[in-house]
């Protein structure tokens, strides 16, 4: 990878600046045979310039909450509790015209699956052509010429001759190409990138990365980096948070986190994926499967799969796993973990 | 050998069913010679006439032997999931052979093809759509033996879906459950019983933990190898998940484009790779240890894959290689070793460590 991202003071989030703020939030969805909860509490911030990792499995809660932060969840069915503030202003406080007017400019998202989010009806040009004439009232001539100059700057190779051709007549990596040029058509401050390189293949993967990096040096915002993928996690970003059951379970610089995890989970995540550098022994899966959202486990939730769980007489008074709820909590400095023995963890699998 | 198939079962949970009971360790299985499957391409409604083919396999050598496990990479569109649709008769090859214990499949026909369909089992990608959503768990595991009423008489099937069920680690009262009630992994063992009701010899695994979550993932990996050490399974395990395929593969075959590039003991193709398309993709590959971040070469490629309708001369490759020169347009290399100890599809083959070595 680049030299930047090997450079301690670029990997470190700095202090000032921050564009988002999201504090204790939760999201959960009524229905009629319960409710379901999909966010339970949760706090992170990003600077300028930073890339955050969301580190999950399905039904973590990681993509439920980016678009909690979008503001594309229905509400009825979900209800949307906490504070989001960007750049200072919360967003939840807003009226709907409010929230559009600061996101549609601030914050874009980009999805898995490009084909079923480009509208397979217009041509591409159009479509990405669209945020000039809606957002800044540009006329078609003028949309498309900077939808080309776009395309350009995503690397779509023959910009000006295929800006006229259709999603269908693109492959999957150019498809995302035209989407993240959709995203950063209006300078966004905040990118969200929600598994943007799993539907693709692995050297185009490394490509759509490297130019979503790129964009970001120029441009110095923010990305949020949904993904399942650990070594996607540790080859562009700078800090990560591991969801699990709708909660944050650590927190720290991906450096620190992956050379020593501080939960369970974490270290059980390492633990059970392959590596292409080495052969490597027989996997440790996690035992069990990830939890239900509507009948999360009491207590701790990781706790009907965790190796480290102490039940009954062996748990220390007030920490009993299955009953009461661990907090995120410092655990060494510049490092969160929601585990109570997270410091019999830690040193467990040093490097 | 010690003891006849046929006195022990897939059903033998006991695991006394090794592969000696079957036949020698490292026996040829599965041959592939010069497999090819073209598609044709067809214009008009009524009066269709073809326009052109798919190469989506063209020229794929493979061989397979008792008890190992063959991995098989490439990307999407590389005809891997072509390759599986022909070794288990779903497909009829356009041209080349598949050799099943010396006999040629094509040749096949009544008792012969259902003895082989028996014996080659597959598991699929998606376990969501490939099984059926209004069969019970049992009828899926069972179904099997309606066709091959002789491997399970008929009052001892639902003992042994049971074990069956049990064996890849499911609660065997779930036997008249449907598929909705099940996760993704809970699904991929149903699809894996069903395998192994028939006894099979040889399990072609499509991409079979591709859509699981990585927790999950391993869970069904350990029950593959455990299951081959049981039964003596070989398999064909075909993946675009280079990490996984290195994991639990003896040898591995690179696929672009519809043909083998390359192909070795997971060692040789991994850590010496030969082929500037297999360095490629081993480079593109993010690595999971902070410290090794960086340390190793990217090489990107241009572009896209070539369409597999109208693929280029000679090499297929040559399009978006870096070492490309006159001779790759007009010659297509032959998959033979030139010096690096193990066979590589180039003209100018040169082994090349691209991923870092972890020195433990």
């Amino acid at each position: 990878m680049s030299q930047s991202q090997t450079d301690p003071t670029t990997r470190r989030a700095t202090a000032g600046g921050q564009l988002l703020e999201v504090e204790d939030l939760h999201v959960e969805f009524r229905q009629r045979s319960g409710v379901v909860n999909a966010v339970n509490g949760i706090s992170y911030s990003l600077a300028e310039g930073e890339t955050l990792a969301i580190l999950g499995e399905s039904g973590s809660g990681k993509s439920v909450s980016a678009q909690a932060i979008m503001g594309i969840l229905d509400v009825p069915p979900a209800v949307i509790q906490g504070a989001i503030r960007f750049e200072g202003r919360d967003l939840l406080a807003m009226s709907a015209e409010e929230q559009r007017q600061v996101r549609g400019p601030g914050i874009s998202m980009i999805f898995q699956d490009a084909l079923s989010s480009l509208n397979p009806v217009y041509s591409v040009g159009w479509q990405i052509g669209e945020m000039f004439r809606v957002h800044q009232g540009a006329s078609r001539k003028e949309a498309k010429r900077k939808a080309v100059e776009l395309m350009d700057r995503v690397r779509i190779p023959a910009a000006a001759k295929r800006v006229d051709d259709y999603p269908h007549q693109f492959s999957g990596g150019m498809r995302q190409r035209v989407m993240i040029a959709m995203t950063i058509a209006l300078d966004p401050r905040i990118l969200i990138a929600d598994e943007p390189t799993t539907a693709l293949d692995v050297t185009v993967q490394a490509q759509v990365m490297d130019l979503l990096k790129d964009l970001q040096r120029e441009t110095g915002m923010g990305l949020i980096l949904i993904t399942h993928d650990l070594g996607v996690v540790n080859e562009v970003a700078d800090n990560v948070a591991v969801m699990y059951a709708g909660r944050i379970v650590e927190r720290g610089t991906v450096d620190d986190v992956f050379t020593d995890a501080g939960h369970p989970y974490t270290e059980g995540l390492m633990a059970s994926v392959p590596q292409v550098e080495a052969k490597g022994g027989r996997l440790q899966p996690i035992v069990g499967q990830p939890p239900n959202l509507a009948a999360i486990p009491s207590g701790c939730p990781f706790h009907p799969r965790c190796a480290h769980r102490r039940l009954g007489a062996d748990a220390a008074p007030g920490r009993e796993c299955s009953i009461d709820v661990p907090p995120l909590r410092q655990v060494v400095p510049g490092r969160e973990a929601a585990c109570h023995y997270s410091e019999e963890v830690l040193g467990v699998r040093a490097v | 050998m010690s003891e006849p198939s046929e006195s022990t079962g897939a059903t033998a949970v006991s695991g006394s069913n090794g592969a000696s009971a079957r036949g020698p360790l490292g026996e040829t299985l599965l041959e592939m010679r010069d497999l090819q499957k073209h598609f044709p391409l067809t214009q008009g409604i009524v009066f269709k006439r073809t326009i052109g083919h798919v190469r989506a396999v063209d020229g794929v050598n493979m061989t397979l032997r008792r008890g190992e496990t063959v991995g098989l990479v490439g990307e999407s569109g590389c005809g891997k999931s072509t390759v599986s649709k022909l070794l288990v008769a779903l497909e009829k090859p356009t041209g080349g052979t598949i050799r099943y214990k010396g006999t040629d499949v094509a040749s096949m026909s009544g008792r012969a093809l259902k003895q082989y369909r028996r014996e080659v089992q597959i598991i699929f990608q998606d376990p969501y759509s490939s099984l059926n959503p209004r069969m019970t768990v049992g009828d899926i595991v069972a179904e099997g033996w309606s066709v091959h009423s002789d491997i399970a008489p008929r009052k001892d099937r639902l003992k042994r879906t049971q074990e069956l069920l049990d064996r890849v680690g499911l609660n065997p009262d779930y036997v008249n459950r449907y598929p909705h009630q099940f996760s993704g992994g809970q699904r991929q063992r149903i699809g894996i019983a069903r395998a192994l009701a028939l006894r099979p010899e040889v399990i072609v695994c499509d991409e079979p933990v591709s859509a699981l979550d990585v927790s999950v993932q391993a869970q069904v990996v350990n029950l593959l190898e455990d299951l081959q050490d049981d039964f003596g399974l070989s398999y064909l395990f075909i993946a675009h998940d280079l990490s996984v395929v290195r994991h639990i593969s003896d040898r591995v075959s690179v696929m672009y484009l519809g043909s083998i590039v390359e192909e070795g003991t997971d060692e040789q193709v991994y850590t010496t790779p030969s082929h500037p398309y297999t360095q490629a993709l081993l480079s593109s590959v993010p690595l999971h240890e902070p410290h090794l971040r960086g340390q190793k070469d990217r090489i990107l490629l241009q572009g896209d894959v070539p369409s597999p309708a109208d693929p280029p001369s000679g090499c297929r490759f040559r399009t978006r290689c870096w070492k490309a020169q006159d001779i790759c347009a007009t010659e297509a290399p032959a998959l033979v070793d030139r010096g690096q100890g193990h066979p590589a599809a180039c003209h100018f083959a040169e082994a090349r460590t691209v991923v870092p070595v972890e020195i433990d």
